[in-house]
């Protein structure tokens, strides 16, 4: 069987979620290789960790030479290595970053590209969900090595150990790829919460919080879910643009997602539709996402979550 | 300076959009329009040119079928300076890939761009991943996604929500920027705006005029095949409930209680 290489998904050496959720997928596609770009003094312990879901070898790509600057070194990165491997595929996580790597791959290795898939078959077909999640494609790379940028939540993490084999990569990197580089970086300040795209429940409100998010947060807690707000509420200054859901924020796709005071509109929707199960509450009834709802409360967001987290926090006791 | 913006034609976003039965999208039965993300891109290239002085030449770069030419004209009216119009039928069905050519070999024969303007993505494939290609097609950076953008003579920083963190990136003129939603909001055409447009340049330029050839583009060219669309079901349609004097909130911890939510 030949190498699926997987890029890892970290931040300094923290390796993230989605890099499980690629392995897995990799092994529907043949041998994962986990292939981590970062810290030198970071890669055994990174290696432990993507071996106990199952990657057969790790390739380590010291970072010291390449830190800071965006894309292109990693693209170089994988070119030269998917050039001595040969692998079946190359998965990376569909975030921001994740996705441009991609794309100058793509052109590199001359090899399609497909983005933001939502599972992998193991005969390499991929679907998406397209339209503001109005249609879901099939698709399949047709030239050269595919590349597929994978969204967070696509599978089932499977824990399994694999040899985990370690093996140094030394890349070439030319200046060309030095270019762009991060000059100033302030990680985000953790809220406690889980991560928006990677949620199995989302509460989120809209302008109908009238900037009063403390009701959505409150039902947030009593759920662990993530906090997620609409564009209205991210324009009007009461929530940062990273919690924005919609066509040009995030993207989510949990078991749960909970609408308050959102009207519904098709950037909206193009954020949240494919949720499993869709609840909202809001005081206008003629509200386009009550036909988006398995269940819709007509009310006042600042009674009804109030109340309904007294009854939840109650139950749980 | 010399900036290029590319703006795209897209089936209206708020009306019903389709696949063809090549499972390309349709692009007659809906009514276009210019990306409505790249309205953001068009008004930050503008900005830099009022910055940058009187001759700083913005250019307003499409590809697509005749029609497209809407959005080129758009730009026009909003202040770019001239457009080009890749129109040619072997183009029809082009993935990323050939769309970054087409778009890479029209920018060489405009002339050397100091900043090759485009939004985040497009609101039809919404890939988001033609700027980066691009600018590996130009041999170029690229400085993405950008919330603000600033800039000091050749010098161009922005600010954005990074993945992990909210960063500032730094590069040096030539090379590919892609501003957000967040950047600002784009200005409408004045009517003076819309009277000048009809005077500045707009050319159509063939795949033949930027040294593409036709069997390096469209469907059967694409590295990419898309097998099958399916129209996702409507949700069928859920309980609705009045809250009163408490009740909405009863009904809800019940619901997500049957659905051991809880």
């Amino acid at each position: 069987m030949s190498e699926v290489l997987v890029l890892v998904d970290h931040v300094d050496g923290a390796v993230r979620k989605p890099t499980y959720e690629l392995l897995a997928i990799a092994k529907r596609l043949g041998e994962p290789s986990a292939v981590f770009i970062g810290g030198a003094d970071k890669a055994a312990e990174v290696a432990e960790k993507v071996k106990a879901y199952g990657a057969e070898k790790v390739y380590v790509v010291d970072d010291a030479q390449i830190k800071g600057y965006l894309v292109a070194p990693k693209a170089e990165v994988l070119q030269q290595l998917a050039e001595k491997v040969s692998p079946a595929a190359i998965l990376i996580p569909s975030s921001a970053e994740g996705k441009e790597i991609g794309a100058r791959l793509s052109i590199k290795l001359e090899s399609g590209l497909i983005t933001d898939a939502v599972d992998v078959t193991s005969d390499g077909v991929a679907t998406q969900s397209v339209f503001a999640g109005n249609f879901t494609l099939q698709g399949k790379v047709t030239k050269g090595t595919p590349i597929i940028t994978v969204k967070p939540n696509s599978a089932a993490p499977e824990e399994g150990a694999g040899a985990g084999t370690v093996e140094e990569f030394a890349a070439t990197i030319s200046d060309a790829a030095k270019k762009a580089q991060i000059v100033a970086a302030q990680p985000r300040q953790a809220t406690g919460r889980p991560e928006l795209t990677e949620a199995a429940i989302v509460v989120s409100g809209g302008r109908g919080t009238g900037g009063n998010f403390e009701p959505v947060e409150g039902l947030a807690d009593a759920l662990g879910a993530a906090v997620g707000a609409s564009r209205a509420a991210v324009d009007s200054g009461w929530k940062p643009h990273t919690f924005q859901v919609g066509q040009t924020g995030k993207t989510v796709s949990p078991q749960l997602y909970v609408a308050n005071g959102i009207s519904g509109a098709i950037q909206h929707r193009a954020g949240m539709q494919t949720s499993k199960t869709i609840v909202a509450v809001n005081k206008d009834e003629e509200a386009p996402i009550f036909e988006l709802v398995d269940f819709g409360v007509v009310g006042d967001l600042h009674t009804v979550l109030p109340a309904a987290t007294a009854e939840i926090t109650k139950r749980k006791g | 300076m010399n900036i290029v913006v590319c703006v795209k034609y897209v089936p209206d976003a708020t009306a019903d959009r389709q696949f063809e039965s090549d499972n390309t999208v349709d692009r007659v039965g809906v009514d276009g329009l210019l990306s409505e993300l790249d309205e953001y891109a068009v008004e930050q290239a503008l900005q830099l040119k009022e910055k940058a002085g009187d001759d700083t030449e913005v250019t307003a770069l499409c590809i697509g079928p005749e029609k497209a030419v809407d959005a080129v004209r758009k730009a026009l009216q909003m202040g770019a300076d001239k457009g080009v119009h890749v129109s040619d039928d072997a183009i029809a069905g082009s993935d990323y890939a050939a769309t970054s050519l087409v778009l890479a070999k029209a920018i060489e024969k405009i002339g050397q761009p100091d900043v090759v303007m485009c939004g985040m993505a497009s609101t039809d494939a919404s890939g988001g991943v033609v700027p980066a290609m691009l600018a590996e097609r130009l041999g170029l950076p690229q400085v993405t996604l950008a919330a603000v953008v600033e800039t000091q003579g050749g010098q161009v920083r922005i600010k954005r929500d990074g993945d992990t963190a909210t960063e500032v990136i730094g590069g040096t003129m030539p090379l590919v920027l892609s501003v957000t939603d967040q950047s600002g909001e784009a200005r409408y055409p004045s009517f003076k705006g819309i009277m000048a447009a009809k005077k500045k340049p707009l050319e159509t330029w063939s795949l033949g005029d930027i040294g593409v050839d036709a069997g390096q583009v469209g469907l059967d060219a694409a590295w990419t095949t898309v097998e099958d669309t399916t129209a996702r079901p409507p949700r069928t349609a859920g309980e609705i409930v009045k809250d009163e004097d408490g009740s909405g909130a009863t009904a809800l911890v019940e619901f997500l209680a049957s659905k051991k939510f809880i």
